[in-house]
């Protein structure tokens, strides 16, 4: 029951915090200051006090997108376990719901931006759409290695499976899951290599594009959902990097922060030190998260 | 060539005057052909311009061309009876922006131009008007015909002129198929403020601030050529240190500039490191030039016959201590993005500009530089300091985003070391006489390299010897259409990286 409460409190209040960290790492690199670590606290909170702009083009889907974001997002998060703790709801085949409550926010979320009739929403959602069908099958064969090895179809068992200790068989496929997962993380996480969420330059855009029009409580909505999913994509990320736990609740929630912020920091200074690919590159990079975690699976199986 | 000695245009060399009547009028045939031929040759035109014609009803077409090669310029003239002339943009592209800026102001029509729309959507000073217009009608900029690609798969991108950044206003349509560009048009002229007509009838107490406000980054570069037409015209000698403290400030500008732009373009790879540092080491720049005059972008610095600041030794000290640290903080900022992969992968083979295009276009400046043209007026037309000192000249032969920067990366370095030479040797300065009346009938030319390319000031003066037409040419004018051709083929979400390689000036080509 309490666990279930942590979980929860978890969700809502930890995700904004993550850009807050991903931004002072680049700031520290940068040599600046930087906005503070609970910036994002206070953006999001501005936004919600805020009145909203409605185009006159736009229709329903217009507002639906981002609180249908939002809560298939936040469905996700039930399903999955968060660091040594069990997921709030798993049942067989969950991975499917997990995977396809993220696709429904993306086919809102573009078809939001759709709504708007601009061109650039429309090349956004073109590139949104685009890179998502890459990306989806790396995820896919990631959930076919860890379901493999684990004999279960239920996210909560499946991402038990490198606390378990690695067995020599099942260690390859871990390792190449987990690169071409961070792939997957970075590209759904809008971060660069893959986008920039700091841009100013529409032209350039992928997701921050298709959100232009948002603004007031929506845009905050759209804001907290994107951390949200960044949470979601980095508690799963832990799973397989830094599946540690002591069986105390007092260390083992402290430890799950811990990790998320060091995996923050990770994110900030890939950032930092690459610069964005261009456009036509970034599938390149997501086929490579294909074939890491495709490999995996073969390894596996053969 | 032989026929270019044969055609009539008067010869004058950078910062010098010539009597109207010296400059043979010449009918309209053997003038377009001296264009066409000099350009084919591979001369340039810097400047091509109407004004009121001697008779009424008439309007003169007047040319500057430079000739790179020889370091010569030339000048040539002829009437215009009617409310037309034969266009010569299809057998010289170079003068299609000047053509249809004549159309623009003198309601002069450009027969078989072949895309001739309004430049900057001002009205015409002439109670003639090349499309035909009510009076009344208000003109809008932006408003109008834009080249289109039919067919389903191809799609349009408006762009601006509000943009999502703090920049100026320009508007940009993108026909493309996918993430391809096939056609770039921009339409610009938002920024339109009237300079040259506010010009006209000067020079006055006013003129020089016109000049220092034509692009407000080239400050340094727009009011030095404006005092070297007006000293060109009266005949006047500045004193040595004048000139040593002039191109102080234009090179200040110009590493300023380049190293914004180079924080810049790394900002827009999302390469953090080297955007933050080149951001504040342009401030540092602006400070410098501060020291200089009080004003972090030289306004008030430059003034007709001289200096309004002049350098003492203790500031030279401080000058040379700053630059020295500037050098060294560039160095490491800058040297970061040529040792990065993933940067480079962006900058190179991004918006090529082909070496031919680059001089059918008449690209000047670090544009031209990076194609492989060797075109820099302190080099080729060097006035004032730069007659005395040469900087060499960079250039580069790839044409893309890399060779813009990189030029930019080679002119910083090469502008550090010409400013640590002048400060320490430091001629102190000398008085210097008050500048003379200018002179009835006459016209000048003065070319300077600013940051981003040639600036042209071409002052004629009327019977009573005050500016009877001011005509101001900034590199961007000459740019912005390499912009719009090196877009070709690439990818749109390039376009941002590819604009800020350029970095055009909206205003200095909106005037």
């Amino acid at each position: 029951m309490i666990e279930t409460a942590i979980h929860i409190l978890l969700l809502a209040l930890f995700p904004p915090l993550l850009l807050g960290v991903i931004n002072k790492t680049k700031a520290v690199f940068a040599g600046r200051v930087g906005p503070p670590v609970l910036q994002s606290y206070l953006d999001i909170a501005k936004l919600l006090r805020k009145g909203m702009v409605l185009s006159s083009t736009t229709t329903w889907i217009f507002v639906a997108g981002p609180l249908v974001t939002l809560s298939a997002i936040a469905g996700a998060g039930l399903l999955i376990p968060i660091g040594a703790f069990p997921a709030i709801l798993a049942f067989k085949g969950d991975f499917l719901l997990f995977a396809y409550l993220f696709a429904l926010a993306r086919f809102f979320t573009t078809s939001a931006a759709l709504d708007t009739g601009s061109s650039f929403e429309g090349m956004g959602a073109a590139r949104e759409v685009t890179f998502s069908v890459l990306s989806e099958p790396a995820l896919f064969f990631a959930f076919l290695v860890l379901a493999r090895i684990s004999s279960s179809l239920s996210l909560d068992s499946m991402l038990r499976v490198p606390a378990l200790g690695l067995a020599v068989g099942t260690t390859a496929p871990l390792v190449l899951i987990a690169l071409g997962f961070f792939v997957v993380l970075l590209a759904e996480t809008c971060r660069i290599p893959v986008d920039d969420p700091a841009t100013h330059l529409e032209l350039t855009m992928i997701h921050e594009v298709m959100v232009l029009d948002h603004c007031g409580p929506l845009f905050g909505v759209i804001l907290y959902s994107a951390a949200l999913k960044l949470f979601l994509l980095g508690a799963f990320f832990l799973h397989l990097v830094a599946p540690y736990s002591t069986g105390n609740p007092l260390i083992d929630w402290p430890l799950f922060a811990a990790e998320m912020l060091a995996l923050c920091v990770v994110i900030g200074v890939v950032e930092s030190i690459t610069a964005r690919l261009r456009m036509r590159r970034v599938p390149y990079l997501l086929v490579s998260a294909i074939l890491l975690c495709g490999s995996a699976f073969i390894l596996l199986v053969r | 060539m032989m026929s270019d000695r044969n055609d009539n245009f008067a010869p004058l060399g950078n910062c010098r005057s010539i009597r109207l009547a010296e400059i043979p009028e010449l009918p309209f045939d053997r003038f377009a052909d001296a264009i066409v031929s000099r350009t084919a040759a591979g001369q340039r035109v810097c400047a091509f311009f109407a004004s009121a014609g001697k008779a009424s009803g008439s309007t003169r077409l007047q040319v500057v061309i430079a000739n790179d090669d020889e370091d010569s310029l030339a000048v040539g003239c002829c009437s215009v009876s009617g409310p037309a002339f034969e266009s010569i943009t299809p057998a010289c592209p170079q003068v299609h922006l000047f053509e249809r800026e004549i159309a623009e102001q003198y309601g002069l029509k450009p027969v078989g131009h072949p895309w001739l729309k309004p430049l900057r959507y001002q009205r015409s000073w002439t109670d003639r008007d090349a499309w035909d217009r009510d009076r009344g009608a208000a003109i809008l900029p932006g408003v109008g015909d834009f080249f289109r690609v039919e067919g389903d798969e191809v799609h349009e991108v408006a762009v601006g002129p509000v943009h999502a950044g703090v920049i100026e206003p320009g508007h940009f349509r993108f026909q493309c198929h996918g993430e391809k560009v096939f056609h770039l048009e921009i339409a610009l002229g938002y920024q339109h403020r009237g300079i040259e007509e506010a010009l006209a009838g000067g020079p006055d107490r006013r003129s020089i601030h016109y000049a220092e406000t034509v692009a407000g980054d080239t400050t340094a570069g727009h009011a030095t050529t404006y005092c070297q037409v007006v000293e060109a015209l009266s005949g006047y000698r500045t004193t040595v240190h004048s000139h040593i403290v002039r191109g102080i400030a234009l090179e200040l500008e110009r590493m300023a500039n380049h190293v914004g732009d180079l924080g810049a373009l790394s900002g827009d790879v999302g390469y953090l490191p080297t955007a933050s540092f080149c951001g504040r080491i342009r401030g540092d720049f602006l400070n410098m030039t501060a020291l200089l005059c009080g004003n972090r972008f030289g306004r008030g610095l430059m003034v007709p016959g001289g200096i309004g600041f002049e350098l003492d030794a203790p500031r030279a000290g401080e000058l040379l201590a700053r630059v020295e640290t500037a050098e060294r903080e560039v160095a490491q900022a800058v040297n970061l993005l040529w040792d990065d992969q993933s940067v480079m992968a962006r900058f190179e083979d991004t918006g090529p500009l082909p070496l031919e295009t680059a001089r059918e276009l008449g690209v000047v400046g670090v544009a031209a530089r990076a194609s492989g043209l060797e075109r820099d007026v302190r080099y080729n037309h060097p006035t004032g300091i730069y007659r005395y000192v040469q900087i060499p000249v960079s250039t580069y032969d790839t044409g893309d985003v890399f060779a813009r920067a990189y030029i930019r990366w080679l002119e910083i370095q090469q502008s550090v070391t010409f400013i640590k030479e002048r400060l320490r040797s430091l001629t102190p300065p000398s008085p210097a006489p008050g500048i003379g009346p200018l002179p009835p009938d006459s016209l000048a030319v003065s070319l300077n390299e600013g940051w981003r390319g040639e600036i042209c000031h071409v002052a004629m003066t009327g019977p009573g010897g005050s500016f009877s037409r001011y005509k101001i040419v900034d590199p961007s004018f000459h740019n912005w259409y390499a912009l719009a051709v090196a877009m070709r083929d690439q990818e749109i979400s390039d376009f941002p990286l590819c604009n800020k390689s350029f970095n055009l000036s909206y205003c200095g080509h909106d005037l």
